[in-house]
């Protein structure tokens, strides 16, 4: 199961907020997440990292990023 | 993906702090006022008053430091291709929690940044503002968890994120055509203070270039005290408190190295000692850090590389400066201004009122 997250736009925390809150609700699975700036996406592959989540995928994506995490 | 970013690793944070930790004690030695090497909130009042926005004629100064912060993030941000022009998130709320973040930091007389320095240098005040800094941030993460959000910035034209590096180099070319006379108060357009902390000040090249050094190394790094202190109440989690515990250690030794070192209550340069009003100017500025998103230095930095929202937050704590010396709610060493309670108090009540009301589910 793969679900999407649209964190472009918005400014610290909310990206990583965002990522924290679905990680807890899935415990397990695939989550792309869409940012625009540099920091949202180093932080929220760092968060991911810190719940023992792995990411598989950081690439541009229009003028931001596109991050794909997953847990099995 | 690019190269990797050393600076943001936590290594890299940790260094950018101690490196901060170590330059703004060498500028207090170089000139600038007493555990205030760098002070994002008295620079920016310095830069209201040399402007003539205020008349405070003890606080005038147009300090490079803080044209260097932007002008750094910016080279930065085109070096590293971090340049994002951004803008359109909520700019009045914005632009109002910058005014009563300057006035709560006019308060207790510091920016996060001056507070760990003033502790640093041995102003045991600096505990009570710190402690109030924690308790306002305690409170904006509150607030975070309950769907507090200002909204989503949009993509913008080239030229909105121009803006604020344009406005800091046009400050620095103020100061190159209207220089500093000795004894004048005045030069052209701008005001600089004859006596007074606005009188204090390293060498002009000496301030922009380690202002330069700092807004390059803090981009990269995303240093940013007020998200120290938010990540590990809100996350758990210590990356950015790693940079913040490094400028204390940093600057820490250096005082100690430079003689700069005085511990104690009584006595301190541009301090007072009333603990509750130290407290609560930090409680307030801290809210509203939180809410906003970045302390001051962070909202340099951030509209160094594009970020209009920041660049209001910041233009409206040079609004908030004005404010405060105008109407009397900023500090002194004899203590509060005429106003500051009251000002304190209704600070915390907008800002009460923008966490509460500003709620929406992003997800």
């Amino acid at each position: 199961m793969s679900t999407r997250i649209d964190a472009r736009g918005l400014s610290c925390p909310q990206p990583v907020i965002l990522t924290m809150s679905k990680i807890r609700e899935m415990t397990k699975g695939r989550i792309e997440i869409l940012v625009d700036t540099d920091t949202s996406k180093e932080n929220v592959s760092r968060a991911a990292k810190s719940k023992g989540w792995d990411v598989q995928i950081v690439e541009p994506d229009g003028s931001g990023y596109r991050i794909v995490i997953q847990k099995d | 993906m690019g190269m990797k970013n050393v600076l943001a690793s936590r290594w890299g944070v940790i260094g950018v702090g101690a490196v901060i930790g170590i330059l703004a004690p060498i500028l207090q030695k170089l000139g600038n006022p007493g555990n205030m090497g760098i002070c994002v909130a008295c620079f920016e009042r310095d830069i209201a008053g040399s402007l003539g926005l205020h008349r405070a004629d003890i606080v005038q100064y147009m300090r490079p430091e803080i044209i260097g912060f932007v002008l750094g993030s910016f080279a930065a941000a085109l070096i590293f291709r971090e340049f994002r022009p951004r803008a359109g998130s909520a700019p009045i709320v914005r632009f109002v929690l910058g005014v009563f973040a300057m006035i709560g930091a006019l308060v207790f007389l510091g920016c996060p940044w001056r507070a760990m320095l003033r502790l640093a240098g041995g102003d045991l005040n600096a505990v009570l503002g710190i402690a109030g800094l924690v308790f306002g941030i305690w409170i904006g993460t509150l607030f975070l968890k309950n769907g507090y959000n200002l909204g989503r910035s949009q993509k913008t034209y080239p030229s909105v994120g121009l803006l604020m590096p344009l406005i800091a180099f046009g400050f620095l070319l103020l100061v190159f055509i209207y220089p500093q006379i000795q004894g004048e108060p005045a030069s052209g357009v701008l005001f600089y203070s004859v006596k007074g902390p606005g009188s204090m000040h390293a060498p002009l090249l000496v301030s922009l270039g380690i202002g330069l050094v700092v807004g390059v190394l803090a981009q990269q790094s995303r240093f940013c005290t007020m998200g120290a202190i938010r990540d590990l109440t809100l996350f758990g989690q210590t990356h950015l408190l790693g940079g913040l515990v490094a400028l204390v250690l940093a600057a820490f030794v250096t005082n100690l190295v430079l003689g700069q070192f005085n511990p104690g209550f009584t006595g301190q340069p541009v301090a007072h000692t009333l603990h509750f009003w130290n407290f609560a100017g930090m409680t307030l500025a801290g809210l509203a850090f939180a809410l906003a998103g970045g302390c001051p230095g962070r909202q340099l930095f951030l509209s160094g590389e594009g970020d209009g929202d920041a660049a209001v937050f910041v233009i409206g704590m040079v609004a908030g400066a004005a404010f405060a010396h105008n109407f009397g709610l900023a500090s002194s060493p004899a203590g509060i201004g005429t106003h500051g309670a009251a000002a304190v108090a209704i600070g915390i009540v907008v800002c009460l009122f923008i966490g509460f009301t500003m709620r929406t589910k992003l997800a």
